[in-house]
């Protein structure tokens, strides 16, 4: 990465940040203004030159505090710099240049949240010489303002007919009202995207070093790249989602033991090969339900049975151990998040290599099965309400289905960290 | 009674017919971003509400109390953005201590959104357009609203439209962005509402 290197010259940066690193062709960031602003060549212009201005002050500044500001409250003051030069910046506009002021309006003090400037700051300012970060901003900006207005130019051209407000289209063209419109934004970023992706594409094919989104700081709010791998939230949910789910594995084995003593849980355990069975085909559970019944007439003999009961997800009516029915209740929601992956996990364990390469392809499928055996799972909770007598051996056979998933689910992902290692 | 009608025009005006997304495209990361799933997209969006909704009060509040009083409404900009990253970090522990349901369900979105530009925005535009605090309030709350609604259909087209055969250059992105595009041209309908 470039900002490994000892003091860049500032020419490398302007080329770096016109196009190598174009903040908008290539890095993708700070798509909210690009959409918003550029409804004519003019006004994409201006808010390019704002948003540099601020860039290479901010980045100055940062970059001159930089052994100043602690590591720890950094990005609130790169905010609380960030927003000071936006505000100068505001406020010249409005003086000297009010009309294109009025046309960007709530779009200028935005540039704080311009994701642009904070990545700079965060990625090369705090790490880099004044000088070298300076013109970073510079170039940066200018490769901004340059898509800016060329993002601008063509809605203009296709929406007016004109570009920076002289007509250029014959008198005989009809201007695609659309594209000045909010909707040609959409159209223009898509094509402008596909465009990336098209060459991106042949430059892989060709054998060349793809550029993968950097700069992005791991910031991916803010970031529209859809190629980087560090993307997506979901993926973010399950891994905060897991640790709390091994936290409940670790409470499993206190429940087992329970039953172990139990000298009528023998009852109970008698279920368990079907319960196997349901772990390996969650949609079969329904014909399990057909045999409870009989289970039923066992267990009311069973008083014990209630011992088992605060691990039921609506045990409210057990008040004795209400404290211990929360924690289970804690637990559900969690669990239930990381169900709907699992058999997606199964089909990728038994076609391997075929999941391999055709990943996405298999999905479909994959999703509409998830929301099955959710919908079953859930279906199988509420039944569960009915028949609380039964609900020990439910309870356990849900309980062993996360289980078995959560294991498989980590599993899987050890195994994804290796191929992604290779 | 003519306030009650002010106020539900209001609502309609800043949740239909000039949606924050796409018509404003303020908030546009995590539309694109979360709208994989319809599940993770609603969860986004009732998070979303919550904060919007906070943040107009919060920001209300501050602005007439505290910047006009003292004449610093220059200050608006840093004073709100700082304002909402630690009203956003101050809700999260407070919900992680005190509701844990619900810091469950919105948790892991909470950070995700200090840094969106629809929350400062929805404070700018209340000052902007001179709303007192319970106008802003509702503003607050309708632009969000909008932003679920936009974000929750496009979850919806997204899971449908996966995995559709499509040229290699436009899978991903492209496909979502010319998704709300058209998204966009269906919301000019309501344009006609008012």
């Amino acid at each position: 990465m470039s900002t490994k290197k000892k003091a860049d010259s500032p020419i490398e940066r302007l080329g770096n940040g016109l196009f190598k690193e174009n903040p908008t062709f290539v890095l993708m960031l700070g798509m909210c203004p690009t959409l918003a602003v550029t409804t004519s060549a003019l006004n994409g212009l201006g808010m390019g030159l704002a948003t540099t201005a601020v860039l290479m002050m901010s980045n100055l500044i940062i970059s001159l505090l930089r052994k100043v500001i602690p590591n720890r409250v950094r990005i609130p003051a790169f905010i609380v710099i960030i927003a000071t030069f936006v505000t100068v910046v505001q406020f010249l506009m409005e003086a000297y240049l009010p009309d294109v002021n009025a046309a960007l309006g709530i779009y200028i003090p935005l540039i704080v949240v311009n994701c642009i400037i904070l990545g700079r700051a965060e990625a090369y300012a705090y790490s880099n010489p004044p000088i070298a970060s300076f013109f970073d901003g510079l170039g940066m900006g200018l490769g901004f303002s340059l898509a800016l207005t060329c993002i601008g130019a063509v809605r203009e051209l296709l929406g007016a007919g004109k570009i920076f407000d002289t007509v250029v289209m014959p008198s005989s063209f009809v201007p695609i009202n659309i594209f000045v419109l909010a909707p040609g934004a959409f159209f223009v970023l898509a094509a402008l995207t596909a465009l990336q992706n098209y060459i991106r594409i042949r430059m892989k094919k060709a054998g060349k070093k793809t550029h993968e989104g950097m700069g992005c700081n791991e910031d991916c709010m803010n970031c529209a790249d859809q190629s980087c791998s560090k993307r997506f939230y979901d993926d973010k949910t399950e891994k905060k989602a897991e640790p709390k789910a091994k936290d409940a594995k670790k409470e499993e084995p206190k429940t087992k033991e329970v039953k172990k003593e139990e000298p009528k849980a023998k009852e109970v355990k008698k279920e368990e090969p079907k319960a196997k069975d349901e772990k390996k085909e969650a949609p079969k559970a329904k014909d399990e339900k057909k045999e409870e019944p009989k289970a039923k007439d066992e267990k009311k003999e069973a008083p014990k049975a209630k011992e088992v009961k605060p691990e039921e997800p609506k045990a409210e009516e057990v008040k004795q151990e209400e404290p211990k029915a929360e924690e289970v209740k804690q637990e559900e929601p969690k669990a239930e998040e990381v169900k709907p992956e699992e058999p997606k996990v199964e089909e990728v364990k038994t076609e391997e290599v075929k999941a391999e390469a055709k990943k996405e392809d298999s999905r479909p499928e994959e999703i509409k099965k998830q929301e099955l055996t959710f919908e079953e799972i859930k279906k199988e909770a509420l039944s569960d309400e009915v028949k609380e007598e039964t609900q020990p051996v439910q309870e356990k056979t849900i309980r062993q289905i996360k289980e078995e998933a959560l294991r498989k689910r980590l599993q899987e992902k050890e195994r994804k960290g290796e191929k992604k290692d290779e | 009674m003519n306030n009650v009608k002010d106020l539900l025009i209001l609502m309609i005006s800043s949740s239909l017919v000039s949606n924050v997304v796409l018509s404003q495209f303020l908030g546009l990361c995590p539309f694109l971003g979360v709208s994989k799933k319809v599940k993770t997209a609603s969860s986004m969006g009732v998070a979303v509400i919550f904060v919007i909704t906070l943040a107009s009060a919060v920001a209300g509040v501050i602005y007439k109390f505290l910047l006009v009083p003292l004449k610093i409404e220059y200050l608006q900009t840093i004073v709100f953005i700082l304002v909402i990253a630690a009203l956003v970090q101050f809700v999260e522990m407070f919900l992680k201590k005190n509701s844990p349901g619900l810091y469950q369900a919105l948790g892991v979105y909470l950070p995700l959104i200090t840094t969106n530009c629809a929350v400062l925005g929805v404070a700018l535009t209340n000052v902007q357009k001179e709303y007192g605090i319970l106008k802003g309030i509702v503003n607050g709350f309708a632009t969000a609203l909008g932003f679920t609604i936009a974000i929750i259909i496009l979850a919806g087209i997204r899971e449908k439209t996966a995995y559709n055969d499509v040229p290699e250059s436009f899978k991903g992105m492209p496909m979502v962005l010319l998704t709300a595009g058209l998204m966009a041209i269906a919301f000019c309908g309501f344009s006609g509402l008012l």
